[in-house]
């Protein structure tokens, strides 16, 4: 593996193994850690640069925590305030970087794609931090990885995955990781917010979430931009809520050992209830703990596993 | 086997002077057909057969075209010259250098210029940079609405009696959404029997769309595109042109859907022509998966189903021709992120190979179809073949085989053969059909370097374009 552009594109073999590689690492180096020093040597000289097209302080804080543990320089690279900001093209951008020596370049962009361009153009590693409605990958290794975490198994699951799936990047890297590793995975959504050609993907598409519920092992409900009632993806925020929205009531017909996700950043009220979102069936604080051990998988397989 | 330029027959060969001088081609094949000779004097074809020796004059210069198919010069509906404005890209001299080898002797240089091409002065300037580079000829194309805003009629009838004497106008690169304001339009220029090429694109079905609707964009994560905003317009526009009795053509068809309502608007004896490019004959959307934006253009490439119907709409005659839609792009403006690049890629040195790849060696077209789709019937929708009696179509009713679809008039050359026969003018390319040859985008003439065919070798080399009986293109080497 040299780069990590989408989840689509990982074999079933590469997921499990960046899976038990985040488990060391959180074995390691979490928090229930019995080192004291909970960094890791196996990095130390190498350069990560976060480059952010895009404010996303969860998703660059996690990865340069999950870099410095693993002891690598790292450098944030933002739009703003850089060259980038002045109009310089993506490929100057990795140019610059290439020259700089960067080892790894952890890209959030708004363009679908970019990373896999700028993978043409720089001789490290490209991991894609979220771009534009295309992938997270790392977003769905580490909801992989807290749906083992809390149910000790991904394989055979039901995942219904829940909302804004045209716009969402979230949802295509789980879709295809998920069912890469065994999981049955149902989408549900307004007709609207189903992208066109969903037919070819791995999934079962349903547009009433309470036909779902009962069957589902794992829900996860996906951000809802409230700009998106604009363009007529749907009439008002009430009545995505009472249609599409996991409250207490929705929460009770899951089966009782099941699960609700969320990527944040959440809008409660929306999308999630208050009540549901800091229920101890939700593993949304888990999974922020579980990123950064993942993506400490992804840069040691991708950097230094092969040494 | 390669042609030669030979030496003066007789005499000395006359330098500078090639046209009163005139050439005698040997051994071509028109349409495929047996060898002949050929004469070319006074800018016409003036003789055909073993008469055509015997009348060439000293100082005839000779080139032997034994094996070689001989059609008549390519004519482009839809070329991005991109002068005046964006020189960087492409100039009617480099543009025109890429015609000439790509075996064209016209080409339509399309309006979205900067400043754009909806004024006189605007589109004579193109006409006479045309006449300067003197490598094929340039017929500007006027806009329809003014800055291409779509909001009010450019002065199409200046344009029309202006020096470039234009008769197709199109917005390209936007659609002239406004039904209203595209009546008019299709009105307003019966004045002069000019015609609308119409971009076909609904705009608020396409806001931020970067390719096909479909299987591929929504796994891509690109905004689709999605086929009904191209056959929503075409179906508005074929009924307003039929309610209104006027021209429209509808630029680079894309989907199956479209070839389906042209081929119904066509049978009610509409006056609608078509035209498909040749990246929508051989490419698909899954190309995208690079996220190389080569492949992004508009009307973006789509699934294999819509190119089969293509083809077989190119292959009935419900599409009329094949035009280019070339379309240079500096560097900075390909290489990028998918959704930062422009739309477009180069076509003129490469669209008589990808139709022969396509079309001909898949026995969908003969050589007297390629120069029925390549050059005839566009001369005939942008004006350029001898003045056809104006008025209405031809009804041909439904059910009845309408061939090109456009009323065949006096003067129109329904035989292909007679394109080349005597006294016709002397725009012709000679063909090396059996030759193949690699793709290499730094040897095109074009400025530009988007190309998406980089490295594939396709078949037919023109070995020689020849405009009113002058040679524009010898060998892959301009003249």
């Amino acid at each position: 593996m040299r780069h990590l552009l989408s989840a689509a594109s990982l074999s079933r073999v590469d997921a499990l193994l960046v899976l038990d590689t985040a488990q060391r690492m959180a074995d390691m180096t979490g928090r229930t850690a019995a080192r004291t020093v909970r960094k890791l040597p196996t990095l130390r000289g190498r350069t990560v640069v976060n480059l952010f097209y895009e404010d996303s302080t969860r998703t660059r804080t996690s990865f340069e925590l999950a870099a410095k543990r693993l002891s690598a320089d790292v450098i944030n690279f933002s739009a703003k305030g850089s060259s980038v900001a002045k109009g310089e093209s993506l490929k100057d951008t990795a140019l610059t970087l290439e020259a700089m020596g960067a080892d790894a370049v952890v890209c959030r962009h708004p363009s679908s794609g970019a990373p896999h361009r700028l993978s043409g153009w720089v001789r490290g590693s490209v991991v894609n931090a979220g771009d534009g409605t295309h992938e997270h990958p790392t977003q769905a290794l580490l909801d992989a990885f807290t749906i083992r975490q809390r149910l000790g198994r991904v394989e055979g699951l039901a995942v219904t995955i829940v909302g804004d799936v045209l716009h969402s990047r979230v949802a295509r890297s789980n879709v295809w990781l998920l069912s890469t590793l065994g999981a049955r995975v149902t989408v549900v959504a307004p007709p609207t917010l189903v992208p066109a050609g969903i037919d070819c993907w791995p999934v079962d598409v349903s547009y009433d979430i309470d036909a779902v519920l009962g069957k589902s092992d794992v829900v996860m409900m996906l951000r809802v931009q409230r700009e998106r009632m604009n363009a007529a993806f749907f009439p008002t925020e009430r009545e995505y809520t009472r249609r599409y929205g996991l409250d207490a009531d929705r929460l009770a017909a899951m089966p009782p050992d099941s699960i609700v996700m969320h990527p944040g950043p959440m809008i409660r009220g929306m999308e999630i209830a208050s009540d549901v979102a800091d229920s101890p069936r939700s593993t949304i604080v888990d999974q922020v703990t579980n990123g950064v051990s993942v993506r400490m998988a992804v840069l040691y397989l991708l950097l230094g596993g092969a040494e | 086997m390669t042609a030669r330029t030979g030496e003066a027959r007789t005499g000395e060969a006359r330098t500078g002077d090639t046209l009163s001088g005139g050439w005698l081609i040997r051994g071509a094949r028109p349409l495929g057909g047996a060898a002949t000779d050929l004469l070319l004097r006074d800018g016409i074809i003036a003789a055909v057969g073993p008469e055509a020796a015997a009348a060439a004059p000293r100082g005839t210069r000779v080139h032997d075209a034994t094996g070689l198919i001989a059609l008549p010069g390519l004519v482009d509906l839809h070329t991005h010259l991109r002068e005046p404005g964006r020189e960087d890209a492409e100039t009617v001299d480099t543009g025109t250098q890429a015609a000439a080898l790509g075996g064209y002797t016209a080409v339509f240089a399309m309006a979205n210029t900067d400043p754009v091409a909806d004024t006189a002065g605007v589109v004579e300037q193109v006409w006479r940079l045309g006449q300067a580079a003197g490598h094929c000829a340039v017929h500007p194309v006027g806009a329809v609405t003014a800055g291409l805003s779509g909001t009010r009629l450019a002065e199409l009838g200046a344009m029309a009696t202006s020096a470039a004497r234009v008769r197709v106008f199109s917005d390209d690169g936007h659609c002239v959404a406004d039904p209203l304001l595209m009546r008019r339009a299709l009105e307003y220029v019966k004045a002069f029997d000019g015609v609308i090429a119409q971009h076909a694109e609904e705009p608020r079905l396409t806001e931020g769309a970067q390719m096909h609707e479909g299987a591929v964009s929504a796994r891509l994560g690109l905004p689709g595109w999605p086929a009904a905003a191209e056959e929503a317009i075409i179906a508005r526009d074929a009924l307003l042109a039929g309610q209104v009795g006027s021209r429209l053509h509808v630029c680079h068809v894309s989907t199956a859907g479209s070839v389906d309502i042209i081929r119904w608007a066509k049978a009610r004896g509409w006056r609608i022509s078509a035209e498909v490019t040749p990246h929508h004959l051989l490419l698909t959307d899954d190309l995208a998966e690079s996220y190389d934006p080569v492949y992004k253009v508009n009307p973006p490439l789509r699934t294999a189903e819509d190119v089969e119907a293509l083809r077989a709409g190119l292959a009935d005659g419900t599409i009329d021709c094949v035009a280019t839609d070339h379309a240079p792009h500096a560097a900075q403006d390909k290489e990028t992120e998918w959704d930062a690049a422009r739309p477009g890629m180069l076509g003129l040195q490469t669209a008589l190979s990808i139709v022969i790849s396509t079309m001909v060696e898949a026995d969908r077209l003969d050589w007297a179809g390629v120069a029925d789709r390549m050059s005839l019937s566009p001369a005939w929708i942008g004006g350029l073949a001898p003045a056809v009696a104006a008025g209405p179509a031809v009804a041909t009713g439904p059910g009845v085989p309408t061939g090109p679809g456009l009323p065949t008039g006096p003067g129109v050359p329904t035989d292909p053969a007679a394109a080349l026969g005597p006294g016709r003018p002397a725009d012709l390319l000679l063909l090396d059909a059996t030759e193949r040859w690699t793709v290499e985008p730094d040897r095109l003439a074009s400025r530009g370097r988007n190309t998406p065919y980089a490295g594939m070798t396709l078949p037919g080399v023109v070995r020689a374009t020849f405009m009113r009986g002058r040679p524009t293109a010898l060998d892959g080497k301009i003249q």
